[in-house]
């Protein structure tokens, strides 16, 4: 049978080592055009080798390429662009002070008497900006722009390159639900256009919704290339973690670990217009699930509580005992901890070894004699580095090197030196795979079961659900309901909940 | 419907790109001060304001360079020794082999220094602030030893004209150099893929790096450039005082960073503003032409100058 679409990409025998360590094993891997091909895989499965190596950043040891079936060969960035590939990529690349018609046109600039002419770049943009159906003004600061229009710029200056694929790295982790919704729109007009879309996510429902296909990698092999009518999230969960149960996703049962002591007790707390009126209270040994949509309040609560943001009104009590919370010092003098939800700009030193990293909290009980101990903090470190299963080669390996899970768990044990009696956390999962997560979960869960309470704000129902004992909804800065979790059915149940759509 | 005409406004108004502009308001606010209050100190005397022109003359060109290195977010500290070592080399090869030896050994001076300094920076990465600190020892070494630390008299008045010291009619003629400078500068900032590749370098060096750009031949370029616009300057000290000495220059770096970023162009990279040196420039040029009028001495000078780099560099963190 022959194949009707042409192939925008075809990628075959893709091999590629570090050193000894070999991250991509005859890796086959095709869009069509029009296509949007999903890429999946837990992280150093090889996916981000892969598209590196399409991009020119690495170089293939052995396979070949064709780009619009024609064969070629890509040495570094810029062959990759004159073949027609397009990143957009998750760490955003344009340059913040130059305006979003000079970014696009980069490298490529329009000329008049061999002069740039920036109205002429301005004019092409809005051109540009008019077929793609989305309103960026060409003509202002790209870092007075909010990041939902950095993406559509960096896609437009894709398009203005002639990229045949587009390769998308998460490109809704940062956008709020409309901005995701209109980034769908325009991929399908893309499509209709005959641009091919790589785009990896680890978010399901997205690659439900706009993939046509999804690949698989598990340890630089290809395990699954299906239509994804074909195949159920099950299936691909499966064959991202290589084992046959989803069992980070069940919930267990832990009401006998949670004791009757109420240890946090907040009441009519506000903040601004952010945060009206809340009240809850947890216990010791339980895990509050905090669920809502962005902008409901989830980050701000936990902020007011942690003396991050300012409390307007309202009172909290610790273990029966008001206190007054202004800062973050007099938080953790209360045996508060927060976990932020941007780890790598809020909970981390990313130049610093990991050693360092762990003992910062705690650095004042690592002396001896007066200075800090070196094998003090190492002892330390080795300690929470086994009891979190932490991945590093060895303890002075800067954080930066491991991989965003590995990252969570060093914020995690970080805080938990602490001993805190109150773990709060902010999106802990977010952009980590889905075997970290599971092993996250788990941490959650144990972190519990030994005596502390847990706060935990999360985007992500089916996590929410697996591991809280009760799950506090808000919405508007208001608590909307407080169910506990053998009241929630199924995750249609909360999310109406959540939508305030329930009677 | 006052709103519809007070809504535009406060909008201009959160436009206003602060740290952009504030130089020019700077200028005009300063220039008022000083012709009211040192007025009768001869300060709005034409002759004066034509020598506020010559004294930032030399720093004008240094700075106009500069500004493409700190727009690539780099820096060079070593523009006040080039200068001096170029007026002594000038000095002494037009001495001995005559005019145009003498301005192309002075010119070679800003190449080899700069593109020393440009290589280290561009491929051996090494951060510029230190590669130019020692360029900064290393040429004002030279400059004392090859000539004892004694200054070199030019004696040919031909160069002495054509750098520095002569006038085309009433314009003096280190203007006309530091005006070509300033002109060339801005049009090829602003007008030049060059200039559009510095600001991207400085601005995100890993996606200027992605998008094709060259970020290394960049770093090298701007160093490269600040080099001989160093020389150059070095050879208008020489030529306005007719004699090529290791001092020419000394400390200017200081005035010259000043200058660019009172001008609006961001120490940490990705915006230069080449007209907006020039003000800072003058602006720093008035400031100590004001205080000397007002009988300030020259330390209480350097104390102003100090407060005016710091209060800059606040300034530019300002959004």
């Amino acid at each position: 049978m022959s194949q009707a679409t042409v192939n925008a990409v075809q990628m075959q025998g893709i091999e590629k080592s570090f050193g000894s360590n070999p991250v991509l094993k005859k890796v086959d891997f095709s869009v069509k055009v029009g296509e949007v091909h999903a890429l999946a895989g837990e992280n150093g499965a090889g996916k981000s080798t892969l598209m590196k190596i399409l991009q020119g950043v690495y170089t293939k040891d052995a396979g070949t390429i064709s780009v619009a079936g024609v064969p070629v060969e890509i040495t570094d960035t810029f062959d990759a662009r004159k073949a027609g590939v397009g990143m957009v990529f998750q760490e955003f690349s344009l340059i913040p002070t130059l305006t979003v018609a000079q970014n696009i046109y980069l490298t490529n600039e329009p000329t008049k008497f061999g002069l740039i002419s920036d109205s002429k770049a301005k004019e092409m943009a809005a051109e540009l900006f008019e077929q793609m159906q989305v309103v960026v003004d060409p003509s202002s600061t790209v870092e007075n722009l909010p990041t939902a229009l950095w993406q559509l710029t960096e896609i437009a200056k894709a398009l203005a390159q002639d990229a045949k694929v587009l390769i998308m790295d998460e490109p809704t982790a940062s956008l709020a639900k409309h901005e995701a919704e209109a980034l769908f729109d325009l991929i399908v007009r893309l499509k209709a256009k005959g641009i091919a879309i790589i785009y990896i996510s680890h978010r399901m429902d997205e690659v439900y919704r706009i993939a046509d296909r999804i690949t698989v990698l598990r340890d630089g092999v290809r395990v699954l290339t299906e239509s994804l009518a074909q195949v159920t999230p099950v299936q691909i969960v499966e064959a991202i973690v290589g084992r046959t149960s989803a069992a980070h996703l069940v919930h267990l049962d832990r009401s006998s670990k949670i004791s009757r002591e109420i240890v946090l007790e907040v009441e009519n707390l506000s903040s601004g217009t952010k945060l009206v009126d809340v009240s809850f209270s947890v216990q010791k040994g339980e895990i509050l699930g905090l669920a809502g949509l962005m902008g409901s309040g989830r980050t701000e609560l936990l902020n007011t509580i942690f003396g991050v943001a300012k409390a307007n009104t309202g009172t909290i009590r610790i273990n029966g005992k008001q206190v007054k919370i202004s800062s973050p010092r007099e938080a953790i003098k209360n045996r508060i901890a927060l976990i932020p939800e941007d780890r790598r700009s809020q909970g981390l030193v990313l130049d610093h070894p990991v050693t360092e990293n762990l003992t910062l909290p705690v650095i004042d009980s690592l002396k001896s004699r007066g200075f800090l101990s070196t094998k003090k903090i190492l002892q330390k470190s080795l300690e929470i580095i086994q009891q979190f299963a932490i991945k590093a080669a060895q303890p002075s390996i800067r954080v930066g090197a491991l991989s965003g899970g590995n990252q969570q768990k060093v914020v995690i044990g970080k805080w938990l030196a602490t001993d805190p009696s109150i773990l709060m956390m902010d999106e802990p999962t977010a952009g980590v795979d889905i075997g970290t997560k599971s092993e996250i979960l788990d941490l959650v869960r144990a972190i519990a079961d030994s005596g502390k309470s847990v706060i935990l704000s999360s985007s992500e129902l089916p996590e929410l659900l697996a591991v809280s004992d009760r799950i506090l909804v808000l919405k508007d800065g208001k608590v909307l309901t407080s169910l506990q979790r053998n009241e929630i059915p199924n995750e249609e149940f909360l999310q109406l909940a959540i939508q305030g759509a329930q009677k | 419907m006052t709103n519809s005409i007070v809504a535009p406004a406060l909008n201009l108004l959160k436009r206003f790109e602060w740290q952009k502009n504030i130089i020019y308001i700077g200028f005009v606010a300063v220039f008022i001060l000083f012709a009211v209050t040192l007025g009768d100190s001869g300060f709005t005397n034409p002759n004066n304001l034509l020598n506020i022109f010559r004294q930032v003359a030399t720093i004008s060109i240094m700075a106009v360079a500069m500004t493409f290195v700190i727009a690539a977010a780099e820096i060079d500290l070593s523009i006040g020794s080039i200068a001096g070592l170029a007026s002594v080399v000038t000095a002494m090869t037009l001495n001995t082999f005559g005019l145009i030896p003498g301005i192309l050994a002075g010119l070679l001076v800003g190449v080899i220094a700069g593109a020393i300094s440009g290589g280290l920076v561009a491929w051996l990465k090494v951060p510029s602030f230190l590669v130019t600190l020692g360029m900064l020892g290393l040429v004002v070494g030279i400059a004392r030893w090859i000539t004892a630390s004694a200054p070199v008299p030019i004696a040919d008045m031909t160069y002495v004209a054509i750098f520095g010291g002569g006038d085309f009619g009433p314009i003096p003629g280190l203007l006309v150099w530091a005006l070509v400078a300033v002109v060339l500068g801005a049009v090829v900032m602003n007008k030049t893929k060059f200039g559009r590749h510095v600001r991207a370098t400085g601005g995100n060096l890993v996606a200027a790096g992605y998008t094709g750009v060259n970020t290394a031949k960049v770093k090298f370029t701007v160093l490269l450039m600040s080099g001989v616009f160093a020389a150059l300057a070095g050879m208008l000290y020489a030529g306005r005082l007719q004699s090529g000495r290791f001092q020419w220059g000394t400390g200017d770096e200081l005035s010259v960073i000043a200058a660019v970023i009172l001008g609006g162009t961001s120490l940490f990279g990705g915006r230069g503003q080449v007209i907006g040196t020039l003000f800072g420039a003058l602006f720093v040029g008035l400031i100590n032409n004001g205080l000397i009028l007002a009988g300030l001495d020259v330390s209480q000078q350097q104390v102003v100058r100090g407060a005016i780099i710091i209060l800059a560099v606040a300034l530019s963190r300002k959004k």
